[in-house]
């Protein structure tokens, strides 16, 4: 169980110069590591050990250090965050491991993540499912008075449900097919949820699908490696609004071409 | 030389003022917004709204973010909420009740017009977010939901769990990729801007680093808009992102961009008290906490009890006793002061002694733990992760921590620097939350400033301002981007001994001993003397690793250490020649009996806006004198 004195830990961290170079993984060694130490913390430790020695320190994304920004990623011995529940690598802490442990770490290994350096590849992919219809197209404006969309708490709160992604990508990660679809299935079912999204709903699930299945991203196929890893504790149910969205949608949703011309 | 300090604010009454301003604001006609670019830097709240709400007008932007996507900006870590005067709960809100708490939190430091259009903005922001899809928290009958924050009287705040910057940050950053896929908004992800072009005194382009190949690369435009947030990392140890840094801003002071009170920091209250050196950041625990945490310390020094040990008799609930009225929704700088008190005077707890608890064992016993889970749950969990004590059972230990910058590149009403061209949005400017920001309004302004600010004044600006035609073929870029290469090449050739973070850490010491909670003038200037001093030590021993081409992590550290070295400096001076207290900023020489800020209006009722001058000269100290017309200069109470 925890511990609570300082530890030595052996570490095996995937380096790799750039996109192109090949990867492989190296030996480290840190001494007196805290058990109140974030994980991030603790690979800090040896960045600045490395620097002190003029070596190149490990590159790793990493921003908030709070769970909500979804900048961390790491395979920690082989599972996305380490594979605790809902948590996100900044927020493991070395109380978790004990004295003498070898930890392996690696990127996010996924077809639609190329490695850029080091632990940190690129998930610019992600932003790319986002931009096909990830939103209401609601522009800047005058809205309607807040309070003039009734929501029922319950749908509300299922919508916050999806909406908490962080985007990290451990579902993608996790996935042996390396699929989006948690991701995604996330948005479409929050915005699918609420009245104000409901309104595109269909074309929405059409053309997110589509740019995901073009960007590398596999399929679902049940394994629900994406849940269990998920640091948001969203759940497949998701996937499965998604699911009955887009094929309402691929049978029912047609769009012809009108001039809009006029005056 | 010297600053045109006009805040530019529309004449007439002040609840008309904006109206007006809108009329009379010259518009560019929708067939020609194409043919002007914009450039924003930074996609948090103001910097994401701002360039979807321009790109929907139809203006050409390119945005920069120094994340892989422009969905982590450190907006995203906001938790408690955001304040609008919709008076839903019905207990007597209103626009000037927004205004008046707004100005008085402030300690009566920021600019009436610009904070009474904030207020007036507030309620289009909450409907533009719900008809953006933001899960706010509703009411069983389907209404949102509102909570009190610190500071108001009343329940402004809107909120979506404990991820309110979250959600309305990813509402703002889907605008801006339902404008990306129509070709828009050109995103530039992993960007650091490194310098500001001016051709011909107007702000005309950026100089940044591609963190990825380490290129420099140039971008030219017709305006630019700095949305790159606040400075707090400047303490080293603060509730900021790790990649949240001051350069882009310091590099506009240095270009000629008036800096405004840059010693107007706020420290928050409720922080996961710090553990060891190892250290990397600070955690915030969300204000609302304090709708049903009470806080308290023992009565007795060195009392070694257990918190369920501390019979109720011996506990002193200081916020209670000290503020009646306010209890423990007291402000978040009369707050954070109190909890330092308590643990001078030896009453801190934990292994540390710099914290004091936030119990919940009455509202649980109150309201139940399903309820009380529900409105704090994911708090709960993130504390019981970093600090293994469980908070339903034991009291949180907090401690107060950086949190936010009040103080920023000066501005005017139109939200434009002293450079001509270059605006200035969200916690990157200085105007709306004077010496002390009250909790949920900083999603406010950011939100105000980037969806129904910056769209209308830039309009005026581009359609008034002659603008030569501007390649970045032009000298300027060059120069500009020349003047990177060498600083760059300058920190990497020096191959020291220690690391850029050694002397960041050293600088958040000096920032936070002398610089931080409490002020004196023995204090400032020792740090000021030691920030030189440090500064010498970083130009001859700082020791990067590797070089240019390449993902530097280390290049982008020491570069941003450099520039908060300078930035710490500057600080130290304005709270040195601010010989009063207000908000945030106390100086121990200025206070009352019962030790409360004691604010000189005589002499300090203007923002201070520093002017660089040059590496080896003293930077001038400017002023914009505030006017107070609709509110009356009082001494701020929460009794």
């Amino acid at each position: 169980m925890a511990s609570t004195k300082n530890m030595t830990l052996n570490l095996k961290i995937w380096r790799q110069k750039d996109s192109k170079a090949e990867g492989k993984l190296v030996d480290y060694r840190v001494e007196n590591v805290s058990p109140d130490m974030s994980f991030l913390e603790m690979i800090d430790v040896l960045n600045q050990q490395l620097v002190k020695k003029g070596e190149s320190p490990i590159a790793f994304d990493h921003d908030c250090r709070e769970g909500i920004c979804g900048m961390c990623s790491m395979m920690i011995d082989g599972k996305a965050h380490g594979g605790f529940k809902n948590t996100t690598t900044c927020q493991v802490h070395m109380r978790l491991y004990k004295d003498g442990d070898t930890i392996v770490v690696e990127p996010w290994r996924a077809k639609a993540f190329p490695v850029v350096k080091d632990l940190a590849v690129d998930r610019s992919a992600l932003d790319k499912v986002m931009a096909a219809g990830g939103y209401v197209s609601a522009n800047t404006g005058n809205a309607p008075d807040a309070n003039s969309i009734l929501i029922p708490k319950p749908i509300a709160d299922e919508a916050m449900d999806a909406a908490a992604c962080i985007g990290c990508g451990a579902c993608v990660a996790s996935c042996p097919n390396g699929s989006g679809m948690l991701f995604m299935g996330a948005k479409i079912s929050q915005l699918a949820l609420l009245p104000q999204g409901a309104v595109e709903s269909p074309k929405r699930a059409l053309d997110m699908v589509q740019t995901h299945d073009l960007l590398g991203f596999g399929n679902c196929t049940n394994h629900a490696e994406c849940e269990a890893t998920c640091p948001k504790g969203i759940s497949i149910e998701h996937i499965a609004r998604m699911n009955r969205n887009y094929l309402k949608a691929a049978f029912t949703y047609h769009e012809k071409k009108r001039s809009e011309g006029g005056g | 030389m010297s600053f045109n300090l006009d805040a530019k604010i529309p004449s007439g009454p002040l609840s008309e003022k904006w109206d007006k301003h809108k009329f009379e604001m010259k518009r560019v006609n929708p067939a020609n917004k194409r043919k002007f670019t914009v450039i924003v830097v930074g996609t948090g709240l103001a910097g994401g709204s701002a360039a979807a709400s321009l790109a929907e007008l139809g203006y050409n932007v390119l945005s920069f973010c120094i994340q892989d996507s422009p969905r982590r900006a450190h907006s995203i870590a906001a938790q408690g909420g955001i304040n609008a005067a919709k008076n839903y709960p019905n207990d007597g809100d209103s626009v000037r009740n927004l205004f008046y708490d707004t100005i008085k939190g402030g300690d009566y430091r920021s600019r009436e017009a610009n904070v009474y259009r904030l207020a007036q903005v507030s309620n289009n922001i909450i409907d533009q977010m719900v008809s953006q899809g933001v899960p706010f928290a509703r009411e069983y009958g389907g209404y949102l939901d509102n909570r009190s924050f610190g500071g108001a009287q009343v329940s402004r705040t809107f909120y979506a769990r404990g991820q309110t910057g979250q959600q309305l940050l990813l509402g703002a950053y889907s605008g801006m990729m339902k404008m990306v896929a129509k070709g828009k908004i050109k995103q530039f992800n992993r960007r650091e801007m490194m310098d500001l072009v001016l051709v011909n005194g107007k702000a005309r382009g950026i100089i940044v680093r591609n963190l990825i190949s380490g290129e420099l690369e140039r971008y030219a435009a017709d305006a630019v808009l700095l949305c790159s947030g606040g400075y707090g990392n400047v303490f080293y140890l603060s509730t900021n992102a790790k990649a949240s840094n001051a350069s882009a801003a310091w590099r506009c002071y240095k270009r000629g961009a008036g800096f405004a009170n840059p010693c107007f920091t706020q420290i928050h209250p409720t922080c996961i008290p710090v553990h060891g050196d190892y250290q990397s950041k600070l955690t915030l625990m969300s204000e609302s906490l304090r709708n049903d945490g009470r806080v308290w310390v023992p009565k007795k020094i060195n009392d070694s009890r257990k918190p369920s040990e501390i019979p109720e008799d011996e506990r002193d609930y200081y916020l209670e006793r000290v503020y009646p009225s306010f209890g423990n929704l007291a402000p978040r700088d009369v707050s954070s002061r109190q909890a330092k008190f308590r643990c001078d005077e030896g009453l801190g707890v934990g292994p540390t002694k710099q914290a004091v608890y936030l119990d919940f064992r009455d509202a649980i016993k109150r309201d139940g733990k399903e309820a009380i889970a529900g409105r704090y749950g994911n708090l709960f969990e993130m504390y019981e992760r970093i600090t293994a004590d469980n908070p339903y059972e034991t009291p949180m230990m907090i401690y107060p921590a950086v949190h936010y910058t009040m103080g920023g590149l000066w501005v005017d009403y139109n939200l434009q620097s002293t450079i001509p061209g270059l605006h200035v949005l969200g916690e990157a400017n200085f105007s709306d939350h004077g010496a002390n920001r009250l909790g949920a309004s900083a999603l406010m302004q950011g939100l105000a400033d980037g969806y129904f600010v910056a769209p209308y004044t830039i309009g005026n600006y581009l359609a008034s301002t002659p603008l030569e035609k501007v390649t970045i073929e032009d000298n300027a870029f060059k120069d500009a981007e020349n003047a990177v290469k060498l600083q760059t090449s300058k920190i990497l050739g020096i191959k020291g001994k220690r690391t850029a973070t050694d002397f960041h850490k050293a600088l958040g010491h000096y920032m936070w001993d002398y610089v931080g909670m409490s002020r004196n003038e023995a204090g400032l200037k020792k740090a000021i003397d030691g920030i030189r001093k440090l500064k010498e030590e970083f130009w001859q021993d700082v020791n990067v690793p590797g070089d240019t081409g390449d993902f530097n992590i280390e290049l982008h550290t020491a570069s941003r250490v450099a520039d908060f070295l300078e930035l710490g400096e500057l600080m130290a001076l304005d709270a040195l020649e601010r010989n009063e207290s207000c908000g945030g900023h106390f100086r121990e020489e200025y206070q009352t009996a019962d030790n409360e800020a004691k604010r000189d209006d005589e002499n300090f009722t203007h923002a201070a806006v520093w002017e660089y001058t040059g590496q080896n000269s003293s930077p001038i100290r400017h002023k914009e004198d505030l006017v107070f017309e609709n509110v009356k200069l009082a001494t701020r109470s929460y009794k």
